[in-house]
């Protein structure tokens, strides 16, 4: 009997100790970027307090206001970054994704000379820090002359996602088993159908998951971004956060502002999209 | 409905042969089933009747067309695959109807033929599901629906019961045949198992190592096996062999014990032979009404019983060999009792020690 109260002790304790974890993760996880959202609507003053004052007593959308208003100090083009970041953002994840799903498919599914080798090879592209990569792309940008402009930020942004969205593909397709397109193939369907009516609709969630992954990393990329543009014409929203900091001041507030601006596209297409990353939609086709 | 013909066809992988180039005539509304253990060629021989597979050398005819290089979609087939593979992101009535809806049929023929389909496989109460939310033998009879609502000219089966438990498997060999027998349409079925061999097929076609064994009816290849491998593949238990030499119209074993030889072959002395008999011609005396006119009497100790209610299997010793006898109305046996056995010799086979190959002229 004592045994028994004992391991149920121990249960309620465990069951307290990960609630108690959980929240402390979760702070960690969700506090800066609470943080950042509250001081938007906060006047400079509460923000800089000392110590912090964690209750705002004063709650409003000067920040917001004078970065739209285009005039005076915290404006800054808004919309015009916004429009460069989608436009670079969109197309990248596009291109991506389709070059991700040709490369996956085909490591997923073909046998060819230097597989392993050109896989591995891809991969070790990522381990290239991209900040190294910064001078040499703007030596050979600036060669060329797409410095500053879209197609610039696309072409390395497409760069930098291709690996990744081609190796999380190929992992999804794998999943897909091989007969799914051959039934396909004798139920009618040419390669071509076999591909985009059958494995494609299997495999969406690992396209979306890829798509998403693509998405954010050019949608929040500053490194780069901040040596390949110089002007409104290509600076993305990350480049804008610099427009806050002039000689001697900092506005955190106009800066927040314009973060907060970032993450909600962000938020708006995880949740559009977060439905197809529930994986294993291929369970139950073929034996489980 | 149609014939299909296969002629010297070949399958090869880079410089390695699997398909030693094999013929194979099947009738119009024939039952044929491809048999043989794994990595015998079978359904490597079914993928290329199929189009799923590429022919190295040689022709495969559907009815009158050569297709060895039509894609799968022109040969006007169907197919059950192994693990069903049904399109996970469809509805079970949108996966019956896929194929008549890729050939751009009209919407109520669709609806017909895949109610009519659902209808036959008892179905109907499951259209509205996805294949994830089925139970295997479920499963099985929507990939079955899939391949009929076609109306193909030739039905594929690869391995399509080996997923399922050994009950469902029964049941579902029972409502293959059914079907073949509703639907009269040539069927080529590929199995590693020489119980659903046997069951289902008008003819078996026996392969190993990329050669077709042995083509007959189930009663053909049981009773009159080509060679040891046949002999000891179909039937269960196995087909016991015991090699010996031939001395005076007898078979001596390699311990010096003789049996009487079956009657029926020409044979010289000191001829290497192996000896094969199945447990069915081996039974304890009084156990059974012996068959055939040539009996032999051996007696045997019994290792090891096997009780199967109807019958018992009873490993013995016999010629220093491990041999399984069958007791019909069984009664106990301990291991290590000495029973006189009858041989049923009109029931049993000679092959070549050498080749295995049959002796029987």
């Amino acid at each position: 009997m004592a045994n028994n109260t004992n391991h149920q002790a121990r249960r309620v304790a465990l069951k307290w100790m990960h609630s108690v974890g959980l929240f402390l993760a979760m702070m960690v996880l969700c506090v800066p970027g609470l943080w950042i959202v509250l001081n938007s609507f906060r006047p400079t003053v509460e923000i800089m307090a000392k110590p912090p004052v964690w209750i705002p007593n004063d709650l409003n959308l000067d920040h917001y206001r004078a970065m739209f208003g285009g005039i005076g100090e915290g404006s800054v083009p808004v919309l015009t970054y916004f429009t460069n970041s989608l436009i670079i953002s969109v197309t990248s994840t596009v291109i991506a994704i389709l070059i991700g799903m040709a490369g996956g498919y085909a490591f997923a599914r073909y046998k060819f000379k230097f597989k392993g080798g050109i896989f591995v090879g891809l991969m070790v592209t990522r381990a290239v820090p991209g900040v190294a990569l910064s001078l040499p792309l703007f030596i050979l940008f600036a060669r060329i002359g797409i410095i500053d402009t879209h197609i610039g930020m696309i072409l390395a942004y497409v760069a930098m996602n291709v690996p990744f969205t081609v190796w999380l593909i190929d992992g999804f397709f794998r999943q897909v088993p091989p007969e799914l397109a051959e039934a396909a193939e004798i139920d009618g369907c040419t390669r071509w159908q076999a591909f985009w009516r059958v494995e494609f609709p299997v495999a969406r969630s690992g396209v979306a998951s890829a798509g998403i992954f693509a998405f954010l990393t050019s949608w929040n990329e500053y490194a780069l971004a901040s040596q390949l543009t110089r002007s409104t014409t290509s600076k993305t929203m990350p480049v804008g956060l610099l427009d806050f900091t002039s000689e001697f001041t900092l506005n955190w507030g106009g800066m927040c502002a314009l973060a907060v601006l970032m993450i909600i596209p962000a938020l708006i297409l995880t949740f559009l999209v977060q439905k197809h990353l529930i994986a294993g939609l291929t369970f139950g086709g073929v034996k489980g | 409905m149609a014939q299909v013909h296969l002629r010297d066809v070949v399958k090869k992988y880079g410089v390695l042969e699997v398909v030693h180039s094999i013929n194979l005539d099947i009738a119009d509304g024939e039952f044929v089933v491809l048999v043989g253990p794994s990595g015998c060629g079978k359904s490597t021989t079914l993928r290329m009747i199929a189009g799923l597979e590429a022919i190295s050398g040689g022709d495969v005819r559907i009815g009158d067309t050569v297709v060895n290089d039509l894609p799968p979609r022109e040969r006007n087939i169907s197919m059950v695959f192994q693990n069903y593979a049904l399109y996970p992101h469809m509805s079970v009535r949108e996966n019956l109807g896929f194929s008549l809806k890729i050939s751009k049929r009209p919407q109520e023929e669709i609806d017909k033929a895949v109610d009519e389909a659902a209808e036959i496989l008892s179905l109907t109460p499951l259209l509205d599901r996805k294949p994830g939310a089925l139970s295997g033998g479920q499963r099985q009879r929507v990939a079955m629906g899939r391949a009929i609502v076609r109306h193909p000219e030739v039905f594929l089966f690869d391995e399509p019961l080996s997923n399922l438990d050994a009950k469902l498997r029964t049941q579902m060999r029972v409502e293959i045949k059914k079907l073949h027998q509703k639907l009269k349409s040539t069927i080529v079925y590929v199995t590693h198992d020489q119980v659903e061999a046997m069951t289902l097929a008008d003819r078996i076609v026996i392969m190993r190592d990329g050669h077709i064994e042995q083509v007959g009816t189930p009663l053909d290849v049981f009773e009159n096996p080509v060679n040891t491998f046949v002999g000891t593949f179909i039937g269960s238990p196995p087909m016991n062999l015991l090699d010996g030499t031939v001395k005076n119209g007898n078979i001596q074993f390699a311990d010096g014990s003789t049996i009487t030889a079956p009657p029926g072959y020409d044979l010289s002395d000191g001829q290497a032979v192996t000896f094969g008999v199945r447990a069915d011609n081996i039974m304890p005396v009084g156990h059974a009404l012996p068959r055939g006119e040539h009996i032999a009497e051996v007696e045997l100790e019994v290792n090891l019983t096997e009780p199967l209610g109807t019958e018992t299997l009873l490993f013995a010793t016999l010629a220093g060999a491990e041999v399984q006898a069958k007791m019909l109305n069984p009664r106990p046996v301990q291991a290590g009792e000495r029973l006189t056995f009858q041989v049923m010799l009109d029931r049993c086979h000679l092959f070549d020690a050498e080749t295995g190959v049959a002796l029987k002229v």
